[in-house]
């Protein structure tokens, strides 16, 4: 037969019962206390990098984030700084001209009230002195008259004269 | 010319070394047997195939040097019950076959080095039951693998729980790590699918075995030496091992394909279904030669190389034969990887195709 050709050919007894025992002894120890624990370490050491890996982007992009967020806060903040100035401005220059009109309003109402108390005082002072006229008149009159009594003709030029005199005022 | 690399000429200087010495042995059973004649010094004729397969077969002892050897247990089971002896009651001091008497009387067989039970005549009797499961070379470089293999492995398994896996991989974690990666990445996981955690410690196992056990039949002397995974035994256990595993996850489908080809004609189904049935056991049988033959012919080479030595039986032949050799060991080294990586390959191959899920049949 062929297997009896070559000796080498011919697989032995011993050998097949004896690497049968060994390959499962060697199966089982390996794959029990060796694979199993290699395998699994490798297998989170994987997970481990990958998890760092995506965290890695993630942070990435929450700091890109963070950054565009705050670029956009300080933009912000410059406009509302802005507006604040302006609005001050705003304020400053109307407060400036409320007070001016105030002042003209004031000043305005001092001199009109001043014109009042100096036509008040002038209508007195005419009052006064149109008392005094009238009273002079009728002091003249009573002179006149006193003088009048004399002399008719003459009386009546002189009332006249008076008359005219009085309407010349 | 060996000043190339130092290293390979060590290597070369050893095979030759250990070659050598076997010469010597032989010169000496030659001077021995031939001591009655009148040629007393002439050495015999250098046998260069019975030199080789002594290198290449089992053994029932461990040779070192010269006339050293380890002896191992014999066991033997008979009609006459279990019987152990040391191997070295099978030879004499100049190592030759000799008769032991124990139950029965066994002597090693020349031709095919195994041990006989002879009757009273001191002939062979070829109808005597004998199991032999002793514990030859090979089994003993069988049982120091598994040894080497467990310690090793369960030392870098204890390195990754101990050493946790947040810290960088050291030492020999470090150098198995991606050889492992290796094993799972480019052998299992392209070949096998989604499912391939399950057959992880199968092929890691197989993969690292052999490749262990190519490496130490490249180790020229103790604790090497051994052809084991050279030997047929060896290779038949492994092949049968993985025809059972691949047939046992074996799904529908895969038998539907074997014995049905879905997409094909009819005469061609019928004619497609023997073919691919004889092919469920060549692909483990393929398996079982590559790798014996694989090994088997580097040993070889590599001796027939050194052999150039004795057969010009010339000195100056070393300059020739040692780099000869030299470079065949370093092709050998590739091989040893090679092979266990393709024998784990195919393994991953074949469970693939036999689970593979044929969701697209309508397709074909």
């Amino acid at each position: 037969m062929f297997l009896e050709l070559n000796p080498l050919v011919k697989p032995d007894l011993g050998l097949v019962i004896w690497m049968t025992l060994t390959f499962f002894i060697v199966l089982f120890v390996l794959a029990k206390y060796a694979w199993k624990p290699i395998l699994k370490a490798v297998k989170t050491r994987e997970d481990n990098i990958e998890n760092a890996i995506s965290q890695a982007a993630k942070v990435q992009a929450e700091m890109a984030q963070l950054k565009n967020d705050n670029e956009a806060l300080l933009t912000k903040a410059r406009e509302e700084r802005a507006t604040m100035l302006k609005e001050a401005k705003d304020i400053k220059d109307k407060m400036i001209t409320d007070a001016k009109d105030l002042a003209k309003a004031e000043a305005n109402k001092i001199i009109v009230d001043a014109q009042a108390a100096i036509n008040y005082q002038k209508m007195a002072a005419l009052t006064d002195i149109k008392n005094q006229v009238g009273n002079l008149v009728i002091e003249v009159s009573e002179k006149v008259l006193r003088k009048e009594l004399s002399n008719k003709a003459e009386q009546e030029n002189f009332i006249k004269q008076l008359a005219g005199e009085v309407k010349l005022n | 010319m060996a000043f190339k690399g130092i290293k390979s000429l060590l290597v070369g200087v050893l095979a030759g070394f250990l070659l050598l010495n076997s010469s010597a042995v032989k010169a000496q059973h030659g001077g021995e047997t031939t001591t009655d004649t009148t040629k007393a010094h002439n050495v015999e004729e250098f046998n260069i195939t019975e030199t080789i397969m002594d290198h290449v077969k089992d053994s029932y002892g461990w040779h070192l040097w010269g006339h050293t050897s380890v002896s191992l247990p014999v066991i033997l089971y008979t009609d006459k019950g279990l019987e152990v002896f040391s191997s070295s009651k099978l030879i004499n001091e100049h190592h030759e076959a000799v008769a032991y008497a124990g139950k029965n009387t066994y002597k090693v067989n020349k031709e095919s080095g195994k041990v006989q039970i002879l009757n009273a005549h001191g002939t062979a009797n070829h109808k005597a039951k004998l199991f032999d499961i002793s514990i030859t070379k090979n089994v003993a470089t069988l049982l120091l693998s598994m040894l080497l293999v467990c310690v090793v492995f369960l030392s870098v398994a204890r390195a990754y729980t101990k050493r946790g896996v947040t810290s960088a991989p050291k030492g020999l974690q470090s150098f198995l790590e991606p050889i492992i990666l290796f094993v799972r990445d480019d052998i299992a996981k392209p070949n096998i699918g989604p499912k391939y955690t399950k057959y992880m410690p199968f092929l890691l196992s197989i993969f690292f075995f052999i490749w262990l056990n190519n490496l130490l039949g490249l180790i020229p002397f103790f604790p090497g030496g051994a052809n084991l995974s050279g030997n047929i035994a060896f290779t038949m256990v492994l092949a049968l091992i993985v025809f059972v595993v691949v047939n046992v996850n074996s799904n529908k489908a895969f038998w539907k394909h074997v014995f049905w080809m879905p997409g094909v004609p009819v005469p061609m189904k019928i004619f497609l279904a023997p073919i691919e049935l004889l092919g469920v056991f060549i692909k483990p049988i393929s398996l079982m030669i590559r790798l014996f033959a694989n090994i088997t012919a580097g040993h070889i080479l590599v001796l027939a190389l050194i052999c150039l030595i004795f057969v010009f039986k010339a000195v100056a032949a070393a300059a020739v034969a040692v780099p000869f050799a030299a470079f065949i060991y370093c092709i050998e080294l590739l091989v040893a990887f090679l092979q266990a990586f393709i024998f784990t390959m195919l393994t991953a191959l074949y469970i693939g195709m036999a689970t593979e899920e044929h969701h697209h049949e309508e397709a074909h």
